[in-house]
């Protein structure tokens, strides 16, 4: 790789020293000219008076030139022949150095230990990681039928960016093609082993899987166009069709096995789409009967499931930020917005991905409810240590002493404010924020266009005046409720178009009829999971990750032609305890996905027999603690927990293994390392207790029993632990979720 | 990758370029010195001390290295269509590609359309391996670039076999086919083999879920490959899922090559009832499939085949023999080449389904043959006929003034392949003894069947002088035991006497259209398309080899040539398409099909395609847009329109028919098979 970069970086010297070599030539020539003057060679006739009269000219400043270029010359000759050595010598090693050991794949262990291919796998990428490819487009995609537009190196952007965009985005009004474009999902393995090459999406897990002997037949990727919504993949491309027909495929050529389904990120609520649309009746449903989950499916093994939406979906639909864009705005100032480089970024991103329905699926789903309201989060009290390495250490284990007293007393981060504007709205009581009335504010008027000067860049903020972004920025701050309300006022078309398909409330009665409409399908406070006893549910995620969870804006200079009137206040910092950290406020998490939206429903909301559960599935959560690669050499870490590279990480690889070769839910047991999984598994602990395998186990146990005796209660006294569980979900706000 | 794949061409090209003008340079800097002035003397004496060889060499390269980034700079700075644009500068313009034209017509996608992949053309790709082939796990063993066989050959050579007992994979290595269209799109990098039609059909708006590559692996027999991978299911399941999801219109079929036999194949499986079929019940062809567009269909099998595992060679190995005698076989090398390619496609089943079928009843008898007095260098270009041709006498006349006894797929001599059948003198080698092999120790480890039949046996094959389709079974079986014992539980070359006899119903006739009936579906239709215009290899005049123990003992006779025949460096050709022979591709539709034949009891209609070959008229044309050759024709403009206008709703008839450019229906007459 690294030489690879070299190489590289020759490359982009060629321009710079593209002068320079024009003159060597002319030298060149000189030397061979004087040699065979004599001798009559058939030099161009102009050539040979040029380079005579050069000679005359300047015969000793010639003489240095010369050098100084040969020099150049012979340096990156120097360089090319050592690489080439290099890269000869790299070629010619045994593909595995001796002495050099690399630790053993879980595949190999497992394989030994006598596990083999059992039940069939499906995998479901998840948003972004998917490849996409061009099937038809318009005269400036010239040369790129069936290949990809993204995915792969990503080569197009940089030669077409305007064109490439183009052919990403999606119809405004209908959410599907636009005229005489067609960019369809990869199918195959190859849809998402690899992002870019180098990058591993799902590579690493296949390849475990086919040292136990899965292959082709009995390992499928499902992959989809993730920029649609989900209903509309069967629309457009009758993807959950092709899903269904090969999940039965695949039961009945490996002798009537169960398929296990491993759905990663968004592949998780797309899943859950699939899992009530399968079973409904055409035209809405694929009319798989109401057994049909129950028949063909093992166990769902979500890995960094995003069931209750993602914050960061926020940002980026409202302006096309995330902590990284902050991060770097915070660090080149001007970069992004100048106006000299003409780029417009930001404002082209945001275009495109408001046309992508998907993004609205990863809304925050479940309201204040879940989300926490105006003074009060699911999270707070959990102080925050953004540790050296982006550690993210679970705060009842470390300084826990000093925070029992202070705890309460203490100002507790307000994670409910999804956004606010201001460092101070953030923090304030609800008291003193002076609320207007959102609902009213929010239908203001929005005449005014100012797009004229905007070279052609159109986003829906062009269409409203500054007189509502002041009032929206007047309105200091919003909850996961009211944000939707934002979201319509200033993206209306996108939220009009998404709103169709996607649906972000709980259910009061799950009865109701208006829930068989597929826009609930993929919320799972809205639906029942199916009628499946049998069935397993896993999540699988990292944890000890800082993980966006909410932001503090502010109104952008005014500048006409900056039509992204909100950005991060990335000036916005907290003092060395706060979660606060360039404008984005942080839980423990994988880096995309809050802990609290991949691990409540398989702890609480699915868990037992609930109403969303109603047949009693059981469900399983298996945390993994993020720990950065050693050093270089590991590449992306064999214990990652961040939110991709934990399909690497090798302890959930062991799990994935074990479960697709027949392993039950009770044999790989329960890890669960973070706050919120301690304090809501432990509810269960005694059912759980006989079954503990994992390496992580002792280390949560460890951790329960110092938690105790910090708190002064005797170990093992379960009893009190469920009053933190009170605790995290306080205000009784979870009543309507039990039963 | 393909930064490192650019940089490994630079560095072929460089030490040619370098050498000469590298001592160029070091020449200059010598005469150089006489014509500086007295003060320059001084610098150019410190710079030849300074400059030496190795520094003037990397002055070189660097230079060099510049260039050719510079120029790679412009290369892809140049706008795409470029490329297009010159040629349309020297050729006048292009006519549009067919998905194109069509499209203007109002075209769309109405039936969806399957691809089967005929032998050789599908990728396969590693799942697991022994430890030489670490590192390429997923990555294409067959197809691509195909850089490991240069790279580690014996280790490639080791994973592309099969095991020779069980004919299914060796313990510890799993090959299996790429699946999608990727699989058999492009052969090799800018190779294409369905590319330009999927290109064509995407342009009338197909796209991924209307079209399906039907990637099997073709080196395993067709029974085993559902055995093995449920291919044979997961075909069935993929059509059902986009006749069910396009409407219930009915699929569209393009095999190519074996995959014509392989399809034969699926239609009887899909019917027969679990566990031995796909248990699809009596109607599932007709309830399906809409038509089957046969592209190079070897329905009979190729001659080729035969001369491949016989002796791994074909014509192209002859001709490399005969141009550079003594560098395949070239001790000093220590390749042995051959030997490897022979043990290697002799564990492949699929080479077996392609042995010509139909013994002497098809492919003529010591002295008759489908195809004499029809040579192929003497038929001029016919216009579209939709029956038979006109009889064009002088020709005939012309080209019957010497007799080619076609039938005798293999002779020994070419005095053999020439002579009246009552002047040879056979002698019967089947209950000859095997000798003992002779220092097998010596072969180093390359292992095939000749080691153990000894010289005896060897002599014994060579004194029967000449062998039709039916005694080259016989000599195959003798030669080639174990395979031949393996092939035979899968496939089978005869005719039926009595379709309806029970034991017609094991899956090794399936894939024999002489063997089985077609499926009942009346409204069906079949096409056979292929090309015409191209010698293909018929008949072989082989020679033993000079003794070497280690060596395939025999090989064809390079030296065999004739003016007046069609016999060429040991090799009899016939009319075709390169590969198949017209008789081969044609005569199931033309004849044994066509109609309400035993063959055909449903009466399905059948339709000829034959497409005139004409080569690309300059380089920038490639492979050209009307080549008849047998994987080129995928590229060929009027095919490609055919297949689309069929995809789009049309049927045989709104084609127009038959278009005939050979003597197909005549060969045909000769064939005395009950119909």
């Amino acid at each position: 790789m690294a030489s690879i970069l070299r190489f590289r970086k020759l490359c982009y010297a060629v321009p710079l020293k593209l002068q320079s070599f024009e003159f060597s030539k002319v030298d060149q020539k000189q030397k061979v000219d004087k040699k065979e003057e004599d001798a009559n060679v058939f030099l161009p006739a102009q050539d040979l008076l040029e380079v005579d009269d050069q000679k005359k000219k300047y015969p000793k400043q010639q003489q240095r030139k010369w050098r100084c270029i040969d020099s150049c010359c012979w340096a990156i000759g120097y360089l090319c022949t050592t690489w080439w050595l290099l890269f000869f010598l790299y070629h010619c090693f045994p593909a595995t150095m001796p002495g050099f050991q690399v630790p053993e794949s879980p595949g190999v262990r497992l394989k030994r230990d006598g596990l083999t291919a059992l039940h069939p796998v499906v995998l479901v990428p998840g948003i972004v990681t998917g490849g996409l490819e061009l099937w038809e487009g318009r005269p400036c995609s010239e040369g790129l039928f069936r290949k990809r537009l993204w995915g792969g190196s990503f080569t197009e952007i940089f030669k077409r960016p305007l064109c490439w965009l183009e052919h990403l985005s999606l119809h405004h009004e209908t959410g599907l093609d636009p005229p005489g474009i067609r960019v369809r999902a990869v199918p195959g393995l190859v849809a998402a082993d690899y992002f870019a090459p180098g990058y591993f999406v799902w590579a690493v897990l296949i390849e475990n899987l086919a040292k136990i002997g899965y292959e082709g037949k009995n390992l499928y990727m499902a992959s989809y166009d993730w920029r649609l919504s989900f209903q509309n993949t069967e629309i457009r491309d009758q993807a959950l069709s092709r899903l269904k027909s090969k999940i039965e495929l695949l039961c009945v050529t490996n002798g009537y096995k169960k398929v296990v389904v491993v759905p990663h990120s968004m592949g998780v609520i797309y899943f859950l789409h699939f899992l009530k649309w399968v079973e409904t009746p055409p035209p809405m449903g694929g009319g798989g009967g109401p057994g049909w989950c129950a028949k063909h499916i093992k166990s769902v093994v979500n890995i960094g499931p995003a069931f209750l939406g993602v914050p960061k979906a926020v940002s980026s639909i409202f302006s096309a930020e995330g902590k990284d864009v902050a991060y770097l705005r915070a660090m080149a100032p001007g970069l992004l917005d100048s106006e000299i480089l003409g780029l417009q970024t930001l404002e082209h991103v945001l275009r495109v991905s408001r046309t992508w329905d998907s993004v609205v699926s990863l809304l925050p789903k479940g309201g204040e409810t879940i989300w926490g309201d105006l003074d009060w989060s699911p999270e707070e009290g959990h102080a925050c240590q953004l540790v050296k390495k982006g550690n993210f250490q679970c705060s009842p284990n470390d300084n826990y002493t000093d925070a029992m007293r202070g705890f309460q007393i203490k100002e507790t981060e307000k994670y409910g404010r999804i956004i606010s504007f201001g460092k101070e709205e953030s923090q304030l009581p609800s008291s003193q924020i002076p609320i207007l009335n959102s609902k009213e504010l929010l239908h203001g008027s929005a005449t005014e266009t100012v797009n004229s000067s905007c070279r052609g860049v159109w986003t829906e903020y062009d269409e409203m005046d500054r007189e509502s972004f002041r009032k929206i920025a007047e309105n200091k701050v919003y909850t996961s409720k009211t944000i939707l309300d934002l979201l319509r006022f200033v993206a209306p078309k996108t939220m009009q178009r998404a709103e169709t398909h996607f649906s972000h409330g709980i259910a009061d009665n799950l009865d109701d009829p208006k829930y068989e409409h597929y826009k609930y399908w993929s919320n799972p406070l809205e639906t029942k999971l199916p009628d499946a006893a049998d069935m397993e549910i896993y999540c699988l995620y990292g944890v000890g990750i800082p993980t966006e969870r909410s932001y503090v804006y502010k109104l952008s200079p005014n500048d006409k032609c900056k039509s992204i009137p909100f950005r991060i206040d990335t000036s916005a910092d907290g003092d060395q305890n706060s979660c606060l950290k360039g404008g984005v406020y942080f839980v423990d998490g994988d880096e995309s996905v809050p802990v609290l939206s991949a691990g409540f429903m398989c702890a609480k909301g699915w868990r037992g027999r609930t109403r969303f559960n109603p047949s009693g599935t059981a469900t399983y959560i298996r945390e993994y603690q993020h720990k950065p690669p050693a050093s270089l050499l590991e590449g992306r870490g064999l214990e990652s927990g961040a939110h991709v590279d934990i399909m690497g990480n090798v302890a959930l690889i062991e799990d994935v293994l074990r479960v697709a070769a027949g392993a039950s839910g009770s044999e790989i047991g329960v890890a669960f390392l973070s706050c919120i999984g301690i304090i809501v598994v432990v509810n269960e602990l005694p059912s759980c207790e006989g079954n503990i395998t994992s390496s992580h186990q002792p280390e949560s146990y460890a951790r329960l029993n110092r938690y105790e005796a910090r708190l002064g209660r005797p170990s093992g006294s379960l009893g009190f632990l469920i009053e933190p569980t009170q605790a995290f979900f306080s205000c009784g706000q979870f009543s309507p979720l039990h039963n | 990758m393909s930064l490192i794949r650019r940089r490994k061409q630079n560095e072929t090209s460089r030490p040619t370029r370098s050498d000469p003008s590298s001592i160029d340079k070091e020449d200059d800097n010598k005469k150089k010195i006489p014509a500086k002035d007295q003060n320059a003397e001084e610098i150019a004496l410190k710079k030849l001390r300074k400059w030496s060889c190795i520094d003037s060499c990397c002055w070189l390269i660097g230079s060099i290295c510049v260039t050719w980034w510079f120029l790679l700079f412009l290369y892809n700075a140049i706008p795409a269509s470029f490329n297009q644009y010159v040629t349309e500068a020297i050729t006048g313009p292009v006519p549009d590609p067919p998905g194109v034209k069509l499209k203007k017509e109002g075209l769309t996608v109405k039936h969806p359309v399957v691809f089967v992949p005929g032998i050789v053309t599908g990728g396969l790709e590693l799942w697991e391996g022994h430890q030489c082939a670490e590192g390429l796990f997923r990555k294409r063993l067959w197809g691509g670039t195909f850089g490991e066989v240069y790279k580690r050959p014996l280790c490639w050579v080791e994973h592309m076999s099969l095991d020779n007992e069980t004919g299914l994979d060796p313990s510890g290595i799993r090959v299996r086919p790429v699946s999608g269209l990727v699989a058999a799109d492009y052969f090799a990098p800018g190779y294409f083999v369905w590319a330009v039609l999927i290109a064509n059909l995407a342009r009338i708006g197909y796209e991924e879920k209307t079209m399906y590559m039907a990637a099997y692996d073709w080196r395993i027999s067709f029974q085993n490959t559902e055995v093995r991978d449920q291919t044979l299911s997961r075909i069935k399941s993929n059509i059902e899922l986009m006749v069910a999801t396009n409407g219930g219109n009915k699929a569209v079929i393009i095999p190519h090559s074996m995959g014509v036999l392989y399809f034969l194949h699926f239609m009887k499986w899909v019917e027969a009832p679990a566990p031995m079929g796909g248990g699809g019940g009596p109607d599932w062809c007709a309830k399906h499939i809409k038509t089957v567009m046969n592209i190079g269909g070897p329905f009979f099998g190729v001659p080729k085949a035969v001369g491949g595992l016989f002796s791994a060679e074909a014509k192209d190995i002859a001709v490399i023999r005969a141009t550079a005698p003594g560098f395949l076989d070239n001790d000093i090398f220590r390749l042995q080449t051959l030997q490897h390619v022979m043990r290697m496609t002799r564990t492949w089943d699929s080479t077996m389904s392609m042995i010509p079928k139909g013994g002497d009843t098809i492919w003529g008898g010591l002295d008759w043959s489908p195809e004499e007095g029809y040579t192929p260098s003497k038929r001029k270009q016919r216009n579209n006929d939709t029956q038979v041709a006109n009889e064009d006498d002088s020709e005939v006349v012309a080209s019957q003034r010497k007799h080619v006894n076609f039938g005798r797929i293999i002779s020994f001599g070419k005095d053999i392949a020439e002579a009246p059948s009552s002047q040879i003198d056979m002698i019967d080698f089947r209950g000859a003894v095997k000798g003992n092999s002779v220092a097998n120790n010596t072969c180093r480890d390359v292992w095939t069947e000749y080691h153990e039949m000894g010289y005896e046996g060897i002599k014994a094959v060579a004194e029967y002088k000449a062998y039709t389709a039916e005694s080259i079974l016989d000599l195959l079986h003798f030669v080639a035991p174990k395979l031949m014992a393996r092939g035979s539980a899968h496939f089978s070359y005869g005719i039926a006497d009595n379709l309806d006899d029970p034991k017609y119903r094991h899956y090794k006739y399936w894939s024999n259209p002489l063997e089985t009936t077609l499926p009942n579906a009346p409204d069906m239709e079949i096409f056979s398309m292929y090309g015409v215009g191209i010698p293909t290899e018929r008949a072989y005049v082989y020679k033993l080899t000079p003794s070497a123990d280690c060596y395939i003992p025999f090989q064809i006779d390079t030296s065999a040539d004739d003016d007046d025949t069609p016999l060429k460096d040991g090799v009899y050709a016939v009319d075709g398409d390169e590969t198949v022979p017209v008789l081969s591709a044609g005569f199931m539709c033309a004849k044994g099909w066509r109609g309400k034949t035993r063959f055909n009891p449903s009466g399905i209609r059948t339709y000829l395609r034959e497409y005139e070959h004409s080569p690309p008229a300059n380089l920038l044309e490639g492979r050209g847009t009307q080549s008849g050759a047998h994987v080129d024709i995928m590229g060929n403009f009027q095919l490609i329109e055919d297949i689309i206008r069929v995809a789009a709703g049309a049927r045989g008839e709104d084609l127009g028919g038959d278009q005939v450019h050979s003597d197909i229906f005549k060969m045909s007459e000769k064939i005395n098979l009950q119909l």
